[in-house]
């Protein structure tokens, strides 16, 4: 079933979104919100879960693709599936638990009963029915396109999207190797930090790849790490004195997806990592554990308790950072939730016996500390962002730095392009991006289970 | 340096489970008097942002634990807080600092804690407190609250009772937050 959205004369949005500086409507307009959630939360492929959520048949979370309710399921036969959360009767949701495991969905307004394929399997008292409830209008609506990469669940209503690969393009390069730094690639979600603002989901996305902001925005988080004068280089030290010039860089990849990496920061070497994250609940115990059980090996292990210092950002709404899959989830233009997921390594052959337990041990912890001690001001940041847009006169934002430096950015035969990690040539990337999409007239489809 | 280690994470869950018990609630008006009346001074010094004082209220191993989803398991998944002693130092250094923008300008808040029922422990050295509370916040222009119940693990002082463990429940724990950086 095609839906097609009806093109809005409202918005110029060349004159909206110019080279160096956007305008405040982006991030206030109700109406511009609304148009996103199909032209950029619908018509591209958005993350919508991972794989270790629903691990067997008949696992499901609930999510949202943009605004849409939906049920995220692996069915009885396995196949992933991503349900419209809106029984085909009336529209109420037939599923209201954040995740479970069920083969079939009543819905409790009047018992219409689906199966998790989205199939209806029957209504009370059909005799007072004229209909054929064999017709397919009657089964569950769901996203046309779901695939995974590595686990990580995308789907799109535009049956015109690239496939997933093709979207997540050289930007899959980084999000593997962060896969890959778990043993056997195995990663499992382990609950999450779930925070709320008042503010455009944009203002998240600007801040992504934001190398601009850290020493003063976690000025705070800065001091508390580093406390210990004994051991000042703790955490995100390195970005004190001269950002600019650190060996960490920026790489846009196009179609709205960077890359932060600030490993060329760091020594090469196992350990580098544990000896710059900060102090948390068991570090000395366990850590103490698993250097008497491995001597000089034991940094590799540690490594995988710390913080991975990338910030990889899939558009419109997957940022990874550290060990964390953040999400964005967009309420309204001026309301936003960011679920940061924790992640643990997974036992196996390759690991020895009581090291995953050891090291997830340590990496809740360690994974509990930017989100309550970090996010928080960012989130404030972006709400009082907020505030001041609602100065109508004072029409912009900028974005223009790094801008028009010789020499500053180059851009390589593929089109990735590298700039210093204090630079917003990404936001630039990704918002002109936005600005094709928000163009287009995509067309968008549901499909039912026939 | 840390105490967590397995042996306190087997503990913690092992005092956590199956202890609001009716044969373990006490009546005994000086033992009820006693309890509350240390988390009225609790609440007070919280509300009077005298956070230093209120973390002398903390035995010396300590736990200030908020789950991240009812009955959550700190060793499986994510919480809101987990703090140890020198965790619950750093939050308390880093709103210290002026720098925390969440807290700047600081909360100003009021907790009304009740319903407080008394549990015994293994031993007449340690008890477990249940108690509701409410925390109406003020801040940036706006008053909003956060309620729950909490779980006090307490252990008998020379001057009355230290918090060897303060679990606090909200009850939109597993919900999106709008900046919890307050010191619950």
């Amino acid at each position: 079933m095609n839906i097609s959205i009806s093109s809005r004369p409202a918005h110029d949005w060349d004159a909206l979104v110019q080279a160096d500086r956007a305008h405040r409507i982006l991030y206030t307009d109700p109406a511009v919100f609304e148009e996103e959630m199909t032209k950029v939360f619908a018509a591209v492929w958005v993350y919508l879960g991972h794989e270790s959520q629903i691990p067997r048949k008949d696992d499901f979370i609930t999510t949202k693709l943009g605004l849409r309710p939906i049920i995220l399921l692996r069915d009885a036969a396995g196949v992933l599936r991503a349900l419209f959360n809106r029984c085909t009767h009336r529209g109420s949701t037939v599923c209201r638990a954040a995740s479970g495991s069920a083969r079939a969905f009543q819905c409790p307004y009047h018992g219409w009963t689906f199966h998790n394929s989205g199939r209806l399997a029957g209504v009370p008292w059909p005799e007072g029915y004229a209909c054929d409830f064999k017709d397919d209008k009657f089964n569950l609506a769901q996203v046309p396109r779901v695939e995974s990469h590595r686990g990580f669940i995308f789907g799109t209503l535009n049956l015109e999207a690239p496939p997933l690969e093709e979207y997540l393009g050289e930007a899959a390069r980084p999000l593997d190797d962060w896969i890959d730094r778990n043993p056997g690639g195995r990663i499992a979600v382990c609950g999450a930090n779930r925070l709320k603002y008042k503010g455009n989901w944009k203002l998240a996305y600007d801040n992504s790849c934001d190398g601009y902001h850290v020493v003063f925005s976690h000025r705070s988080l800065l001091e508390m790490e580093n406390r210990d004068e004994r051991d000042p280089n703790k955490g995100m030290s390195y970005y004190k004195s001269k950002p600019d010039e650190a060996p960490m860089y920026c790489r846009c990849y196009g179609r709205g997806h960077h890359l932060k990496d600030k490993r060329p920061n760091m020594e090469r070497r196992p350990g580098a990592l544990w000896a710059i994250e900060g102090v948390h609940p068991g570090k000395e115990r366990y850590e103490q554990r698993l250097r008497e059980r491995f001597g000089r090996e034991a940094g590799r292990w540690l490594d995988l308790a710390s913080s991975e210092p990338i910030n990889l950002t899939i558009f419109p709404n997957l940022l990874i950072l550290g060990n964390h899959i953040q999400v964005l989830e967009p309420v309204a233009a001026d309301e936003t939730d960011t679920v940061w997921y924790g992640t643990a390594v997974v036992d196996g052959p390759d690991m020895p016996p009581g090291v995953a337990d050891d090291i997830n041990a340590l990496r809740l912890r360690t994974q509990e500390s930017f989100p309550s001690f970090g996010e928080v001001d960012d989130l404030t940041n972006f709400e009082e962002i907020q505030k001041g847009l609602a100065a109508q006169e004072d029409e912009w934002v900028y974005m223009h730095r790094g801008m028009d430096i010789p020499g500053r950015i180059t851009t390589d035969g593929k089109g990735i392009v590298t700039a210093p990690a204090t630079d917003e040539v990404f936001m630039r990337l990704y918002i002109h991006h936005w600005k094709e999409l928000m163009k287009s007239n995509p067309v968008l489809s549901i499909k039912r289970a026939p | 340096m840390s105490y967590v280690d397995d042996a306190f994470y087997r503990d913690l869950a092992a005092q956590f489970v199956d202890w609001q018990r009716e044969d373990r609630r006490s009546l005994e008006p000086a033992l009820l008097e006693s309890c509350r009346g240390l988390l009225h001074l609790e609440a007070r010094l919280l509300d009077e942002g005298r956070f230093e004082d209120w973390l002398a209220l903390f035995a010396e191993e300590c736990l200030f634990w908020v789950p991240g989803s009812a009955g959550g398991d700190p060793k499986r998944e994510i919480a809101v807080a987990f703090d140890d002693r020198r965790q619950l130092e750093g939050r308390i250094y880093r709103l210290r600092t002026g720098y925390a923008w969440s807290q700047v300008p600081q909360a100003r808040t009021t907790r009304i804690v009740s319903n407080v029922e008394v549990f015994s422990g293994a031993s007449d050295a340690v008890c477990m407190v249940r108690s509701s509370f409410l925390i109406t916040e003020f801040r940036a222009g706006a008053t909003r609250t956060f309620a729950g119940w909490n779980a006090h693990r307490l252990s008998r002082a020379d001057a009355g009772w230290r918090i060897l463990v303060k679990q606090l429940n909200l009850i939109d724990c597993d919900q999106n937050l709008r900046n919890p950086s307050l010191l619950l």
